[in-house]
């Protein structure tokens, strides 16, 4: 099969910063990749090289399309929802009004129903609909984030350190409606995690990237059993 | 202190119903530059000129190609928005990334122009512009109202409903307060944040369009007919809160009820006082409540 995504000698840069080196990885269809890595390392790079909010040179093809001069919005038509770092809630809409934002790609009758359905996996959004979203909790507004990506009904979900300053209750929940749909409806993942045993716990593969480059890949149980994995980030 | 005329309830009742008329003028065009600054930051001082050019384009429709009112007014709403839109496009948009200073000489600039031309398109007479609303009065229980004010009233009022709604209910309205709040997120949903802005600027056009042609009648059209109206709306905006829309039209009502009955009622108030006045009581409220009277402090968690 023809992966969904394929970075292919990816450069970066911030004006004069060079953030990534020539990166290269592929997902395949209804894979769950991690991205992992130190700070700085170019994992948030990599995410906004693919959804198309940063300058960069290289090749990236999405579903089979030469996507490199695309700008955000398109590929966000085409199918890429990425939950930026730091979550990009709408803080003075209300919940909803931000679950309806993220079906703005959507031109099908049954968002109504979408949106009730997602927000399902969730129950206390339920009730909270009309609460303004800048008032939730860290958490809660990270379970938003997610909720919003889904309503889109993307190929393609990035996740960038969904895990951020959050509790573990609350990142195992989170953890648990991405995989859930990943079985359940083949969703592709990429997700960016500094806590790497998660990350490897819920992804299939996973590619370690050090200053700009990718330092390390493989399944994620291969990598559990990388000398050097295990040294730097998994702590044993 | 005598008062000047024995106060009776039914010239109360019409200073009230003059006051909200012309205070709903000031809080529509007030509404214009909210509505800009929250989308594109911008605080547009050509707002009045714009409304004053548009009105000339209705009085044109009228004069010069024999449209009746209403039609000529609805092709002016038109206008307008394709005006606001262009502006935005060719001139604000090369000032994305400038600064605050930069952008108020850009508008400045706008206003000096859009004032300009309407002088040598239509030369800088005052002329009488004819209203839609007759000047017979209702009688309401022996009070006589006049139908220009309740018509003005009515006709912004209606205007700032059908501008909530299409906010509040549609996605295209959801979307622009979306790029407004958070322009990157928007983008990662599929937004065109730049069109959304443009778009900010023609309602905000067709918004001051309805303010310059409901206020033409009672004040003459001349290329500087908006410009003491731009100064109300200001005070309006910043009264209300210079971030809430709720906070500009309400802002314009009382400024022009509060106006309008200090002028009637306070006997040392001659109509040359009533600016000054009216911005010192604005002074004070900003004194005591810098966010404005609708403005507040954003609560956030993180």
């Amino acid at each position: 099969m023809a992966p969904l995504l394929e970075l292919s000698d990816v450069e970066a840069r911030y004006g004069p910063i060079v953030a990534l080196h020539g990166v290269s990885l592929t997902v395949e269809p209804g894979e769950v990749v991690a991205l992992l890595g130190a700070n700085g390392a170019g994992k948030t790079t990599t995410l906004r090289s693919v959804s198309g909010t940063v300058q960069k040179r290289g090749k990236v093809l999405y579903a089979g399309k030469d996507v490199t001069r695309a700008s955000a919005d398109r590929l966000a038509k085409l199918g890429v929802a990425h939950v930026p770092e730091g979550r990009g809630i709408l803080t003075e809409l209300t919940l909803w009004e931000n679950l309806r934002m993220g079906a703005y790609v959507r031109r099908d009758r049954s968002v109504r129903a979408d949106l009730e359905r997602v927000a399902g996996h969730f129950p206390w959004m339920l009730e909270r609909r009309n609460q303004e979203a800048g008032t939730l909790s860290g958490g809660e507004q990270q379970m938003l984030a997610l909720a919003r990506a889904l309503v889109a009904r993307p190929k393609l979900l990035m996740l960038d350190e969904p895990s951020l300053g959050l509790a573990p209750l609350v990142v195992q929940e989170l953890f648990r409606v991405v995989t859930e749909l990943n079985e359940q409806e083949g969703l592709t993942v990429l997700v960016v995690e500094q806590n790497a045993n998660i990350a490897l716990d819920v992804s299939n593969r996973a590619y370690v990237l050090e200053v700009g480059r990718v330092a390390v890949e493989g399944s994620s149980h291969e990598l559990r059993q990388h000398e050097g994995v295990r040294r730097s980030y998994l702590g044993y | 202190m005598l008062l000047p005329l024995a106060f009776t309830w039914s010239e109360f009742f019409q200073q009230v119903v003059f006051g909200l008329s012309i205070g709903s003028v000031y809080g529509s065009l007030a509404l214009a530059i909210v509505l800009i600054y929250r989308t594109t930051r911008v605080v547009n001082f050509a707002q009045g000129e714009m409304a004053m050019f548009t009105t000339f384009i209705c009085w044109s429709l009228i004069t010069n190609h024999g449209l009746s009112f209403w039609p000529a007014f609805f092709v002016t709403l038109g206008a307008a928005f394709v005006l606001g839109v262009a502006v935005e496009r060719i001139v604000i948009r090369p000032f994305e990334h400038a600064s605050h200073l930069a952008l108020i000489l850009v508008t400045i600039a706008l206003f000096v122009i859009f004032n300009g031309l309407a002088a040598w398109i239509w030369t800088p007479e005052q002329r009488a512009f004819v209203g839609p609303f007759s000047a017979k009065p209702f009688i309401i229980g022996g009070v006589a109202i006049s139908r220009q004010d309740v018509g003005v009233l009515a006709v912004t009022l209606l205007t700032v409903a059908v501008l909530w709604a299409f906010f509040r209910f549609t996605k295209l309205g959801l979307a622009m307060r979306a790029a407004a709040i958070g322009p990157g997120a928007s983008r990662l949903m599929g937004v065109r944040v730049e069109w959304m802005y443009a778009l900010g600027w023609g309602f905000a056009t067709v918004l001051g369009a309805v303010s310059g042609m409901m206020v033409a009648p009672s004040i003459f059209l001349s290329p500087g007919m908006m410009q003491l109206v731009l100064i109300y709306a200001f005070a309006a905006a910043v009264l209300g809160g210079i971030e809430s829309p709720v906070g500009a039209v309400v802002g314009g009502l009382l400024l022009g009820l509060g106006t309008t009955l200090i002028g009637a009622y306070v006997p040392f108030v001659s109509s040359d006082l009533d600016v000054p006045i009216a911005f010192t009581i604005l002074v004070l409220v900003l004194l005591f409540r810098p966010a404005g009277l609708f403005g507040r402090v954003v609560v956030r968690r993180v």
